[in-house]
């Protein structure tokens, strides 16, 4: 078979440097062939060897008495939750395939995941979502395609959950214009096993048997990894071959499949064909397994016909597996796999030379050192520019806004909006544990496979982080760890997605650089490792970078699922309480954004220390059966916190309250957003008890009044203000729909 | 009490189905492949939701052909009750166990909520522990669950007092904005002419326990269980 030449120009097509490209003939001692350098090209990407961030990945706490997989170890990391039993979880983005082919873009991102959890011996149980797109208000700009955008990806993601059974429990939406034409779709999955079920993705025992397993290869998706590792661009479009297609229905299959054979105890190693598919698959079990591997393509199960090796080994098909076999029990894998009529061949063994050997037929097509795939991928420390803090907002040059009329503007900003539209299209429900489902500050899960109950919440905000990275960082976690305390979990574990632009350029290095180190710093302070992510540079479109949008996923606990609390408010008569300390201004606020235009200011900082102590003790509040409800006060400040209190449990509740006068301006104090406050209720039988526990323990906790009636009312220094929940309700609720049913068809049912 | 769940590639729910019956009813259940031939000695048999196939083609229009179709369409004949929830109505429609069909919802998309559903029939195996008029709360989750016959096979449903299950609001008044779906009639469920079997596109299995926010399913299962206790006596 003749191959392109290796000419300068073909060499940088690969998104290779005239540098790499040295350390390549470096390796091979020789000038690579086409199909070398097409596995150089994908395994050296940013994608797969997180060659710009890695340097900076370091920074994050990932040891715990919990984990028993680290961060990097594995496809997933896997933390301890008692009695045997243990989570591998994970957060994954597919944001520049959902930018060109949202549909797909987005389901395949689903399935990525998925596989990866499974990969570990899970059983996958639940999943989560975290989306940006660009406005889709009706006079936006491009409106209509940022909601063709939304609309199709909410499409993949529900196709390929529901069709699995997997149920999306969670999840957060932002829309604003830096996201225009580059959305962000981050999907988070998590699985359940027993300690003894971990399983690993390393190829050992020389002589042992490697199968390929699941569908057949195609051309589809070919180079994908590297696609994702560059900017956006008019001429995108054309990469649409790069996007994979996805079938839940195979994956289904294979999800079956792989956990019967994996507890048929015949697995040796086990990965799954993701980014990179067949090249990093073999690569990779190899180099874990300090091994070597032998794989002939002719007995690759293929779709197509005529595939050239470099096609057959750069393909991102999906729901493709790559078992190492213990020898001897080839027959047990082949009956797993014909008992789900799913494709299974034998491709190769492992061998003990630490090679890559890659044939096609009797001619080796490609020999490479396997750990200089992986281990040895160039590693650069880029460089940051400098950072002044940005000026405190002027709150005298923001024209003092109408209180009344800002609360339902900002609950209706598709943002703050309930965003039933986009959960209903997601099964929320199958597999029977959703306790707390979407809409709540973290979703509540059963695990009825080891009777948990888990609690999760993914949380990012790209415009604080905009603005001061370092504080972006530390106050999602702080968020994530807040929403878990409020349902009364333990935080556990965290995974991240660092969704940034194109970090060659000073600056947006030094936003990647703080924000992980504001995250890494928060990890900390909540005794929270982070066992694995996923980074996602090249976020750019035509008009410049997205604001840098880091994205955490936490995991928590809960002991006693009395202790399982909801944000919302339960009845009339209880009484409503702030925790936190509270602070003044503007800056950052969503209420600055949506009313003024403009983001600008610098965000309130997040006191770890104070953060982890009121944490702690509303733990201890909610085990002691103190509280009623708890939620977390973030976007729009304590006024959308006590609407959304008012109206996200099934029958709306609601409450006059006083806010303590603190000199600020009436938009101030509703509306600023500093982190660390939490509205909760309690019962008025336990007003003293809990004004004790929380002021003994150093938290501010200030009364505010009850829940009673039809209206939420705020009243500060005499003046109160009053809004029917009925019309709040409409804002709140049918924002959303009402903006989303003007759209086209979505682009498949079921 | 033994209960079959049916197992197609693609079956979602059949976990939660078996789950449900041992430990809120204390049942015997167990999966029965849909590869199987037979189907027999149980007293009753659940084609559960999920995506049969991948319902690719028409929702359950080749799960229809599996083997095990062949016995439960035997079983059923011999008068056992069969309960086929979301997809195993789809595919009992397609197997011609049931007549009509489910289309794609009126609005287009997946929906999954808590619903309201009205009571029609309480004369079958699976209802018999209610009453009629009564509100049942009970999620949906389905892309294709707008229920659809001709005219006659809707008067036959209405005459021969075949409709078990009816959308309605929380008030028990069956209204077009009560529909989720679209379905004709307001139609969530319906029997077979000997009422032993009933397909139905809301999820009872889901709203078994008190903390996943209704038990107004456990009326479905109880009905069965009643009945079987009833046919040994």
């Amino acid at each position: 078979m003749k191959e392109p030449a290796i000419t300068p120009e073909v060499i940088s097509k690969h998104g290779i440097t005239p540098e790499e490209y040295e350390r390549i003939r470096g390796i091979l001692g020789r000038d690579p062939n086409f199909t070398e350098l097409g596995i150089f090209s994908v395994m050296w990407s940013e994608h797969c060897s997180y060659k710009n961030s890695r340097p900076e990945l370091k920074k994050f706490p990932v040891t715990g008495d919990r984990i028993l997989v680290k961060a990097g170890e594995e496809n997933a990391g896997v933390l301890d939750v008692g009695h045997g039993w243990a989570v591998a979880f994970k957060i994954e983005s597919h944001n520049h395939p959902s930018a060109v082919e949202p549909f797909q873009g987005a389901a395949t991102g689903v399935g990525g995941i998925i596989r990866d959890i499974f990969t570990m011996g899970a059983r996958p149980v639940f999943l989560m979502d975290s989306l940006r797109f660009g406005p889709v208000e009706k006079d936006a700009p491009g409106a209509a395609g940022n909601r063709r955008l939304l609309s199709g990806v909410v499409s993949g993601i529900a196709h390929y959950g529901n069709c699995i059974g997997l149920p999306t429990i969670g999840g957060e939406t932002w829309f604003d214009e830096t996201y225009a034409g580059n959305p962000l779709v981050n999907v988070f999955c998590l699985g359940v096993l027993r300690h003894d079920q971990i399983a690993r993705g390393a190829a050992k025992g020389i002589g042992n048997p490697v199968f390929y397993v699941g569908a057949e290869t195609g051309r589809d998706g070919l180079a994908g990894a590297a696609f994702a590792s560059r900017e956006l661009t008019e001429e995108s479009k054309e990469d649409r071959p790069a996007v994979q297609v996805g079938d839940p229905f195979r994956e289904k299959l294979l999800l079956e499949a792989c956990l019967e054979l994996l507890a048929s105890g015949a697995v040796a190693g086990i990965q799954d064909m993701g980014a990179a598919g067949l090249t990093c698959s073999t690569c990779e079990t190899a180099s874990r397994g300090g091994s070597g591997i032998d794989v002939d393509l002719d007995l690759v199960p293929k779709r197509e016909n005529g595939m050239t090796p470099y096609e057959i080994l750069l393909s991102e098909s999906q729901e493709r597996m790559l078992v190492i076999v213990k020898k001897g029990q080839e027959d047990c894998v082949r009956q797993s796999f014909e008992k789900w009529d799913l494709p299974c061949a034998e491709i190769g063994k492992v061998t003990g030379d630490g090679i890559m050997r890659i044939r096609a037929g009797s001619e080796v097509v490609a020999e490479i050192p396997a750990s200089s795939l992986t281990d040895e991928a160039p590693v650069y420390h880029r460089e940051a520019a400098d950072w002044t803090p940005p000026e405190v907002l002027d709150i005298a040059s923001v024209p003092e806004t109408d209180v009344q009329a800002a609360l339902p503007l900002l609950l209706a900003h598709p943002t703050l909006a309930r965003k039933r539209w986009i959960w209903e299209q997601y099964d929320h429900m199958v597999r029977n544990g959703s306790v707390v489902g979407p809409g709540s500050d973290a979703a509540v899960f059963l695990a009825r496979e080891c009777g948990k109950f888990l609690a999760a919440s993914v949380d990012g905000n790209g415009l604080v982080t905009r603005l001061d990275p370092r504080e972006g960082g530390r106050r999602c976690v702080a968020e994530a760890a807040r929403n878990l305390a409020c349902s009364g979990a333990v935080p556990l574990g965290a995974t991240d997605n660092l969704n940034f632009g194109n970090p060659h350029k000073p600056e947006i290095f030094r936003q990647l650089r703080d924000a992980v180190e504001g995250m890494a710093e928060a990890c900390r302070a909540f005794g929270t490792p982070v066992t694995g992510g996923n980074v996602s540079l090249y976020n750019e479109n035509p008009s410049g970078p997205i604001d840098p949008t880091p994205v955490v996923a936490m995991v928590g606990l809960i002991e006693d699922e009395a202790h399982i609390t909801r944000q919302s408010f339960r009845e009339a008569g209880d009484d409503v309480w702030l925790l936190g300390e509270r602070s003044a201004g503007l800056d950052g606020s969503q209420l600055l954004l949506i009313a003024h235009r403009r983001k600008e200011g610098r965000p309130p900082q997040t006191d770890l220390a104070a953060e982890v102590a009121l944490q702690n003790t509303l733990r201890q509040a909610i085990r002691a059966g103190l509280i009623r409800s708890a939620h977390d006060c973030a976007e729009g400040g304590i006024a959308a916190a006590l609407a959304e209190c008012c109206l996200s449990g099934d029958q709306p509740v609601g409450a006059e309250v006083n806010l303590p006068d603190d000199g600020l301006r009436y938009d101030e104090s509703l509306f600023h957003e500093a982190p660390g406050r939490i509205i909760i209720s309690s019962g008025p039988e336990n007003r003293k008890k809990l004004e004790r526990h929380f002021a003994d323990n150093g938290i501010p906790v200030r009364f505010l009044g009850a829940t009673c009636g039809k209206d939420l009312s705020i009243g500060l220094r005499g003046k109160t203000h009053r809004w029917e929940l009925d019309g709040l309700f409409r804002a709140w609720d049918g924002a959303l729909q009402d903006l989303m049913d003007t759209v086209a068809e979505p682009l498949a049912a079921h | 009490m033994r209960f079959a769940v049916l197992r197609f590639p693609g079956s979602n729910c059949d976990q939660d189905c078996l789950r449900t019956l041992r430990d809120n009813f204390g049942a015997h259940a167990e999966p029965v492949w849909h590869k199987e031939t037979s189907v027999a000695g149980f007293d009753a048999i659940i084609a559960p939701g999920g995506f049969s196939y991948g319902d690719y083609l028409r929702c359950g229009a080749i799960a229809r052909y599996s083997p095990v179709m062949r016995a439960v369409r035997e079983e059923a004949e011999r008068g056992t009750p069969v309960l086929g929830i979301c997809n195993g109505f789809q595919i009992l429609c397609e197997a011609g166990l049931l007549p009509g069909a489910l289309v794609r919802n009126r609005g287009l998309h997946f929906i999954c909520r808590q619903i309201h559903l009205r009571l029609e029939n309480n004369s079958s195996p699976f209802t018999r522990a209610g009453l009629i008029g009564q509100v049942l709360r009970v999620p949906v989750a389905h892309g294709e669950g707008c229920y659809y016959a001709d005219n006659d096979t809707l008067q036959r449903l209405e005459d021969k007092d075949r409709i078990a299950f009816r959308y309605c609001d929380a008030d028990g008044n069956v209204s077009p904005e009560s529909n989720p779906n679209g379905s004709l009639h307001n139609i969530a469920g319906i029997l077979n002419e000997k009422g032993n079997v009933l397909g139905m596109m809301p999820h009872p299995e889901r709203a078994c326990e008190e903390r996943l926010g209704s038990t107004d399913g456990r009326l479905v299962f109880e009905s069965l269980i009643n009945s079987a206790m009833a046919a040994i006596q």
